[in-house]
């Protein structure tokens, strides 16, 4: 079934004259809105916010700690549990040696993440902040997770508040957005009972930004959610967005099924069409957000040009090293020649940014 | 969004505006419309109004065959700069598949075999007709479609056949439907350029089809762009086309073809996929009489193939169990795609599938 045209035009309207869009209005979209239309209309409402024929790129890497893992989250390929003989956790030393490996080849963001892994303490990730801030000023350290930095709250006895306190003397600035799946409380307990609800994500992420962290809202789709599903989660995330103004930018995947529990049920990743309506959606419900990221990486580079007309305004980053999709049998590899190739065919303008969106140059 | 009713699209580039209002007048476009449709950064206003002409046809349809490639020989006489397949007579590499072979390649489950082939110096012309023949014979329920209009001008020039009569004998031992290789780009200045001067000129080639039509062959039609072509020229060979069809009326598809870069390298990368997009896009708009336009999955990729559904293509060939030519310069797509993986593709644009066999026969619909 189609949207009729009546509906289509008032949607439009709203969404350009910044009216907000309601749940019914975003299913709309989500479900009905012919793609094509639904993209014209992101991409307006890209360059009402993002004048500039633009496209930000991130020079970056995403290592990783640990695979040890208490959580067996069913879209997960890449942990291990406590004990198991592939299980392996680094030492700070050698994660250091990972951002030198990724500052040397130009990186001014390291994306750290992994496992919950109970044997580590609080220590440990603070003194990866410390010594990341010390040894490589030039990165900035975009460190752990929210179900991370509960893992550390766990351990340490402290609350999240306290832990981000620390962290943030540590140095630390900036929170990945990672974990978030779907935020959906039917989606989380199926798919990541361990994990808890959304508010364990959300309590987090506003936490963090009540403290002046600034932090990315993620989607990973194409498993069990709904578009309902998918409208709990743009409303959470644009109503924390309301309090503090946190969230530097709203970065939706496509789930990767191979090597994981869940593969059992879902044999193949969700495709092109879907990830550019998922994109052109989001633009135009998450009106507060500034920035919607195109993943070259998790659905490839030509899609990701396409992207960067439906609405995306940010191509993500080089990845110089990415172990989880990697676990799921999925690579993907980019230059940051490439980057500003690719940018420049589809149209734009490559700028690099910082971590936070800060212009770096121009390419 | 109604079928004609005047339904106003937000462009962003002005020129297009003229441009719709031709199109939900269902008037035909000039060569200057054509132009335009490729030059302009509007991509998505580009690809509204050829998906509106292609809904307007076919509704959500998009078609797809179990098709398999025999490929007889890559031995050729041509040397053609694009091409990264051909070999020369005793060259390494070099192969010539005799008729039983051909024949054990088809197998009863395919619909289509689409055979084509190098200019051979030596085969005579009743070497392909007893390679229809047997082919026919051992699969009479499979259609064949086969030999270019370039392989249809070289039996001519090679054993003075003339295509009527080639075409004639062919169609009498079993070939139903012609593929629309060889046309390359209709240009006298790329056919110098790309050194394919020795082959089926544009007249030629459409008075191959033209003959192939009123016997009652019908045909595709290809282009190979995103080389050192001009969209000008891409532009002047979709009007010869259209020009053509209006003539003899058999063209079934029009087939873009994006060029590979790899072992020949006509152009530094492969042209990215807006370019992709706005060609299959202003063929939809353009190709007023042709029924079909393919989003041809093994050159543009699984992904923007999928993406092109809704930007007016309606056919994305089909499954495809050896494409030598396209792989040898080095389509990155796996050969082979099964027809889950195609179903993936229509399903994945929110399309129905519909098997067809070589001639738009339905077949089943996939839902």
């Amino acid at each position: 079934m189609e949207l009729s045209a009546a509906t289509l035009a008032r949607i439009a309207d709203k969404a350009l004259s910044g009216e907000r869009l309601d749940r019914n209005e975003g299913h709309d979209l989500l479900v009905e809105a012919p793609l094509l239309e639904l993209g014209a209309l992101a991409q307006a409402a890209r360059f009402a916010r993002i004048p500039d024929k633009r496209v930000t790129f991130v020079i970056d890497s995403n290592p990783n700690y640990t695979n040890v893992c208490v959580t067996d989250c069913q879209f997960c390929a890449f942990y291990r549990k406590p004990g198991d003989p592939e299980a392996w956790t680094l030492t700070v030393d050698e994660v250091l040696a990972k951002i030198e490996f990724a500052a040397a080849k130009g990186a001014t963001t390291v994306l750290l993440q992994g496992g919950h892994n109970l044997a580590l303490p609080l220590q440990y990730y603070l003194d990866l902040v410390s010594e990341t801030r010390r040894r490589f000023p030039q990165v900035s350290p975009h460190f752990f997770t929210a179900s991370e930095i509960q893992t550390m709250a766990t351990v340490s006895g402290l609350s999240v508040g306290d832990v981000l306190d620390r962290l943030w003397a540590a140095g630390q600035r900036t929170i990945p957005g990672g974990g978030a799946e779907v935020l959906s409380e039917r989606v989380r307990k199926r798919i990541e009972p361990k994990k808890g609800g959304p508010a364990a994500w959300l309590d987090v992420h506003r936490d963090a930004h009540r403290r002046g962290f600034k932090s990315t809202a993620t989607m990973m789709y194409g498993h069990v959610e709904t578009p309902d599903d998918v409208l709990d989660h743009w409303d959470a995330i644009r109503e924390l967005q309301d309090e503090h103004g946190g969230f530097t930018a709203f970065v939706p995947w496509s789930f990767k099924p191979a090597n994981t529990l869940l593969e059992k049920w879902i044999k193949q990743h969700q495709g092109p069409n879907v990830y550019l309506r998922m994109l052109a959606a989001s633009r135009l419900y998450l009106d507060n957000f500034d920035h919607v990221q195109a993943s070259w990486f998790s659905e490839g580079k030509r899609a990701g040009q396409v992207a960067l007309c439906f609405g995306a305004d940010d191509w993500g980053g080089t990845l110089f090293e990415e172990n989880v999709h990697k676990a799921a049998d999925y690579v993907n590899t980019i230059t940051v020649e490439e980057i500003t190739t690719l940018i420049r065919e589809a149209g734009f303008t490559p700028v690099q940014r910082t971590t936070t969106y800060e212009i770096v140059k121009a390419w | 969004m109604q079928a004609d009713g005047g339904h106003s699209l937000r462009l962003s580039d002005t020129r297009l505006a003229p441009i719709w209002e031709k199109v939900q007048a269902r008037e035909r476009l000039d060569a200057a419309d054509g132009l335009v449709l490729l030059e302009t950064e509007d991509l998505l206003g580009v690809g509204r109004m050829a998906d509106h002409a292609k809904r307007r046809r076919e509704g959500d349809r998009v078609y797809f065959v179990i098709n398999r490639h025999v490929t007889p020989t890559n031995v050729c006489v041509l040397s053609c700069s694009f091409c990264g397949f051909a070999r020369k007579p005793g060259e390494a590499g070099a192969y010539e598949h005799t008729i039983e072979d051909m024949v054990a390649m088809v197998k009863d489950g395919v619909r289509e075999v689409h055979i084509v082939g190098g200019h051979h110096p030596d085969w005579p012309f009743e070497y392909y007709e007893r390679m229809i023949e047997a082919i026919h014979q051992a699969h009479p329920n499979v259609q064949i479609k086969a030999f270019t209009a370039a392989e249809i001008d070289y039996f001519w020039r090679r054993w003075k056949i003339e295509p009527k009569e080639a075409l004639g004998r062919l169609k009498t031992v079993g070939l139903r439907s012609m593929p629309g290789g060889g046309a390359e780009i209709f240009s006298p200045r790329l056919a110098k350029l790309l050194k394919y001067t020795g082959k089926a000129d544009p007249e030629r080639w459409c008075e191959i089809h033209g003959t192939a039509h009123a016997l009652g062959i019908p045909t595709n039609a290809t282009m190979l762009y995103g080389h050192v072509e001009t969209l000008a020229e891409r532009v002047t060979h979709l009007v010869r086309l259209r020009e053509q069809q209006d003539a003899s009326g058999g063209f079934l598809t029009f087939v873009p073809l994006a060029y590979q870069v790899a072992t020949t390298k006509l152009a530094p990368r492969q042209t990215p996929p807006a370019d992709s997009l706005k060609t299959i896009a202003t063929a939809r708009l353009m190709l007023d009489n042709f029924p079909h336009v393919e989003a041809y999955w093994v050159t543009l990729g699984e992904e923007i193939a999928s993406i092109a559904l809704n930007f007016g293509a309606d056919d994305v060939n089909g499954t495809l169990e050896d494409e030598r030519i396209q792989h040898l310069s080095g389509a990155q797509t796996p050969a082979g795609v099964a027809r889950e993986q195609l179903l993936r593709m229509i399903h994945d644009a929110g399309k129905v599938a519909v098997e067809r066999d070589a001639l738009y026969n339905v077949l089943q619909i996939w839902n």
